[in-house]
C-alpha cells in the first residue's frame, strides 16, 4: 500500500517535472534568469579584474579628481572659466562646445540638405547635376578630410590679424576668426526676453485659432506673417520702450590681434562649416528618396481637385515624405553630433578633446573614458527622444 | 563605488592585459628578445627617423642603450610613436616597456599615474618662439597674443601659470599633435608658439623660413626630462636607471666607445670595475644582467657626452650647448652614482 502510494507520488512528480521542462513559458524563464546571471557574472569579473589592475598598477582611481583645480586655458568658452576652475567645470566647457557646435550644425545641415535634396529633383538639368556633384563629393569623402579642407583652408585663405577684412556693422575677418561687436546689456533687458516668449506663445494659439477657423468657415489666416510680427516685433516694441538698454562692445586693433567684441575662432568656424556640409549631403538624398516614395498618384489626384502646385508641396507631398524623410534623418543629427568628436583634428575644444588634456594631466583614463560613454549617451539618447516624439507626431494619424 | 564599478567595467578589457606586463619587466624584454620604448612622433634631436627611416635623437640613443645593456646589440629595440596624449596610458597598459619621450618628472606623474622616475637624461624648460616681425623682446609683452600649445603636457599648464601669474592675457589654441600646432603657428593662427626650449630650436628648423622667427630669452619653467617605467618592478627600474648612469659614469670617467677596448684591460680600478673586467665582479649580474652590460653601452652607443654630441649638440643642426646637462665637473648637472 505504501509502496504504491509512494510509486504513485513519484510517477506524478516526474509527470510535473517533465511538464515543467516542456512548458515554454517555464523554459523562457530559465533561459532569461540563466542570461541574466551569466551577464552579471561577466560585467562583475571584469570590475574586479579592473579595481585589481588598477591596484597592483598604483593608479589612483574614483571620480574625486573632478573637484581639483584644472590649471589649463580653454580658448573657447560659453561660460566663464579659468585655469582657476575645476576640472569639472573644464567638462562642462566641453559639453557646451560640444552642444553648440552640434545644435548648429544639424540646423544648417537640414537647411543646405532639404534645398540640395529639393534642387537634385529640379527640373533644371544644371541645378539638378550642380546638386548631385555636391552630394557625390562631400558623402564620398572622410569627415576628417573634410575637416581639415576646411581648416587649412580658413587659415590660409583669410588675410592675417593686421590687414583684417572690414564687415558691416564694425565686424571683421581674419585668419583669427570673425569678430563681431559683442552685445552689453543694460538694465530691463529681461522684458525683452519675456516679450519674445509672449510673441512665440501668442503665436501657438493664433495658429490654432486661425485653424480651426479655417475648418469651420474656410476662411484663411495670415498666421505666418502674424506670428512673425509678434515674435520679431513684440521684443522691438519692448526695447524701444526701454530706450535702447544694449550697447556694443565693438572689436577694436590691439597690439597682436584685435580685442573686444565676441570672436567666433577659426577652429568654431571650420568644424561647424565641415560638419554642415558633410552631413547635408547624406541628408540630401535622404530628403530625395522621401519625396520620391510619395506615390504620383498623389500628385495626380491633388491636381485634379484644382490645387496650386505650391499647395500640393507642402499639404500633400511634404506632409507624407517627412514620414519617410524623418528616421533616416535622426542617425545622421546623431552621426553628426558623434562625429564632433573630430573636433581635436582642428583644435576646437569640445568634450572629447577636453578631456583628452584632462586624461593627461590626471592621468584617470578608466573614468574619463566612462564620462565620454556617459555623455555622448546622453545627448544620442535625448535627440533620439526627440525625434521619436516628432516622428509619432508625423506618423499617419489613422481615423 | 556604484561610479567605480561602471568606469572599471568600461576599462577592464583593455586593462586585463596589462597584469601579465606588469610583473616581471625584464622576463618579458628577454622573452620577446627586444625592448619596447615609447618615443615622440618626430621631435629632431630628442626622437626622429632620419632620410633612411632609421629612428635617431637623445631619447632613441637612452633606448638603444637599454637594449645594449640587455642583449648586448642596441639594434633590439622597439620604438612606439606615441602623441603626449596616448604615451600615459601606452605605458600604464604595457603597450611599452619605457617611455624615453622627452617626459617632464613632475610629482603627480611619479605618484597618482602609477610612474617611477629617476634619471634625467635632458635638463630643459621651457620658452618661446615668435615671428621676428611682431618685435617682440620679452615674454611679458605678450598680452593679448594667440598662443599655440599642444595637449595634455606641462607646457599646457606652465602657460596658463605663467600668464596668470604675470597679469597677462593670451587666448590658447591646443592641438593634439605637435606638427598642428606648429603648421598653425607658422601659417599665422598665432602669434607665438611654446614648448620646451630644446623643441623651439628643433621646430624653428622646419618653419617655412627659420630666420623669420626667435626664441624669446625668457624660460618659464623646469622640465626635467627622462624615462618613466611602471611602479612596483623596481628590478627593471634599476636597469633603467643606470643605463643612464653608466653613460654619465663613462663620460666622466673619459671613456668613449672609441676607446673602450683599451680601457677595458689598463684602465685604473674604477673603470674596471665598470666595464665588469675586475676580477670575480658581481655589478652586472646583481642587475639581473651580464657583467658587460656598461661596457656594451659605451662600446655599442657611447657615454652620454657622445650620445649628447651626435643628437643635439654644436655641431647638429639643432646647436645645443651642453649648458645645465655638462657634467658636474664641468658646471652641468649631469651627476651619477658611483658604480661601486
Amino acid at each position: 500500500m505504501a509502496g504504491m502510494a509512494l510509486n504513485s507520488e513519484t510517477s506524478d512528480t516526474r509527470k510535473r517535472a517533465s511538464s515543467l521542462i516542456n512548458d515554454p513559458k517555464v523554459r523562457g524563464i530559465f533561459y532569461q534568469v540563466l542570461t541574466l546571471a551569466l551577464l552579471v557574472l561577466f560585467v562583475w569579473t571584469v570590475t574586479q579584474n579592473t579595481i585589481n589592475n588598477l591596484q597592483k598598477a598604483n593608479i589612483a582611481s574614483g571620480f574625486g579628481f573632478l573637484q581639483g583645480r584644472a590649471g589649463f586655458d580653454i580658448g573657447q568658452s560659453l561660460i566663464a572659466y579659468t585655469s582657476d576652475s575645476t576640472y569639472g567645470r573644464a567638462l562642462l566647457v566641453g559639453i557646451l562646445n560640444t552642444l553648440q557646435v552640434a545644435v548648429l550644425g544639424i540646423i544648417t545641415a537640414s537647411i543646405i540638405g532639404f534645398i540640395v535634396g529639393i534642387a537634385r529633383l529640379s527640373q533644371n538639368w544644371l541645378i539638378a547635376k550642380l546638386a548631385q556633384v555636391y552630394v557625390e563629393f562631400f558623402r564620398n569623402i572622410p569627415p576628417l578630410l573634410v575637416i581639415l579642407f576646411w581648416y587649412k583652408g580658413v587659415i590660409a585663405v583669410l588675410p592675417q590679424a593686421r590687414e583684417s577684412l572690414n564687415l558691416p556693422f564694425q565686424s571683421y575677418l581674419n585668419n583669427r576668426g570673425l569678430f563681431v561687436p559683442k552685445p552689453i546689456f543694460g538694465d530691463g533687458v529681461w522684458a525683452i526676453a519675456v516679450a519674445f516668449l509672449i510673441g512665440i506663445v501668442a503665436t501657438v494659439f493664433v495658429a490654432r485659432w486661425a485653424k480651426k477657423r479655417q475648418r469651420l468657415t474656410g476662411k484663411p489666416f495670415h498666421t505666418v506673417w502674424t506670428g512673425l510680427a509678434l515674435i520679431i516685433g513684440l521684443p522691438i516694441l519692448t526695447f524701444m520702450a526701454l530706450g535702447a538698454p544694449i550697447t556694443f562692445d565693438f572689436p577694436v586693433a590691439g597690439r597682436f590681434n584685435l580685442t573686444g567684441g565676441s570672436v567666433l575662432g577659426p577652429e568654431f568656424i571650420s568644424l561647424y562649416l565641415a560638419l554642415s556640409f558633410y552631413t547635408a549631403s547624406f541628408i540630401a538624398e535622404i530628403v530625395r528618396s522621401g519625396i520620391k516614395a510619395v506615390p504620383k498618384g498623389q500628385t495626380e489626384a491633388a491636381n485634379a481637385l484644382g490645387l496650386r502646385s505650391n499647395a500640393i508641396t507642402r499639404l500633400i507631398i511634404l506632409p507624407q515624405a517627412l514620414r519617410i524623410i524623418i528616421p533616416p534623418l535622426t542617425s545622421q543629427y546623431l552621426n553628426l553630433t558623434k562625429n564632433s568628436s573630430l573636433a581635436v583634428a582642428c583644435g576646437f575644444a569640445d568634450i572629447y578633446a577636453i578631456g583628452g588634456t584632462m586624461l593627461n594631466q590626471t592621468g584617470q583614463a578608466v573614468e574619463i573614458v566612462a564620462l565620454f560613454l556617459v555623455i555622448y549617451l546622453s545627448i544620442s539618447i535625448t535627440t533620439a527622444i526627440f525625434m521619436n516624439w516628432f516622428n509619432a507626431k508625423m506618423a499617419l494619424v489613422e481615423r | 563605488m556604484k561610479k567605480t564599478i561602471l568606469s572599471a567595467a568600461i576599462g577592464a578589457a583593455a586593462l586585463g592585459l596589462a597584469s601579465a606586463a606588469s610583473a616581471a619587466t625584464l622576463d618579458d624584454v628577454k622573452a620577446k628578445g627586444v625592448v619596447t620604448c615609447g618615443v615622440s612622433a618626430g621631435i629632431p634631436g630628442f626622437s626622429n627617423p632620419d632620410d633612411k627611416g632609421e629612428w635617431t635623437g637623445i631619447d632613441v640613443d637612452y633606448c638603444r642603450g637599454i637594449a645594449a645593456a640587455v642583449f648586448g646589440d642596441p639594434t633590439k629595440a622597439k620604438f612606439v610613436a606615441l602623441s603626449s596624449k596616448d604615451r600615459f596610458p601606452a605605458l600604464q597598459s604595457g603597450e611599452v616597456d619605457v617611455l624615453t619621450r622627452n617626459t617632464t618628472w613632475t610629482i603627480s606623474r611619479d605618484t597618482s599615474l602609477g610612474f617611477n622616475f629617476r634619471t634625467v637624461n635632458y635638463y630643459d624648460g621651457q620658452g618661446f618662439i615668435v615671428k621676428k616681425s611682431l618685435n617682440v623682446k620679452s615674454a611679458l609683452e605678450l598680452s593679448g597674443a594667440a598662443v599655440c600649445v599642444q595637449t595634455g603636457t606641462t607646457t599646457e599648464l606652465n602657460l596658463a601659470d605663467y600668464f596668470k601669474s604675470n597679469n597677462l592675457q593670451y587666448n590658447p589654441v591646443v592641438f593634439e599633435k605637435e606638427a598642428d600646432a606648429t603648421t598653425a603657428y607658422d601659417s599665422g593662427r598665432c602669434d607665438v608658439y611654446t614648448t620646451d626650449q630644446s623643441g623651439l630650436y628643433a621646430i624653428r628648423l622646419k618653419m617655412k623660413n627659420p630666420d623669420e622667427n626667435m626664441v624669446l630669452p625668457e624660460v618659464i619653467s623646469k622640465e626635467p626630462l627622462g624615462p618613466a617605467v611602471r611602479q612596483g618592478d623596481d628590478k627593471w627600474f634599476d636597469i633603467v636607471s643606470w643605463v643612464h648612469y653608466a653613460m654619465v659614469n663613462a663620460e666622466e670617467l673619459g671613456i668613449t666607445s672609441k676607446n673602450v677596448d683599451e680601457m677595458k684591460t689598463s684602465g685604473g680600478p674604477d673603470v674596471k670595475r665598470m666595464l665588469g673586467s675586475e676580477e670575480g665582479s658581481k655589478i652586472g649580474t646583481d642587475l639581473g644582467l651580464t657583467n658587460d652590460w656598461a661596457y656594451n653601452i659605451v662600446k655599442l652607443v657611447g657615454n652620454y657626452g657622445e650620445v649628447f654630441d651626435r643628437t643635439v649638440g654644436p655641431n647638429t643642426p639643432l646647436k645645443i650647448e651642453r649648458g645645465l646637462n655638462a657634467l658636474w665637473t664641468k658646471g652641468g648637472l649631469q651627476y651619477a652614482p658611483p658604480i661601486r
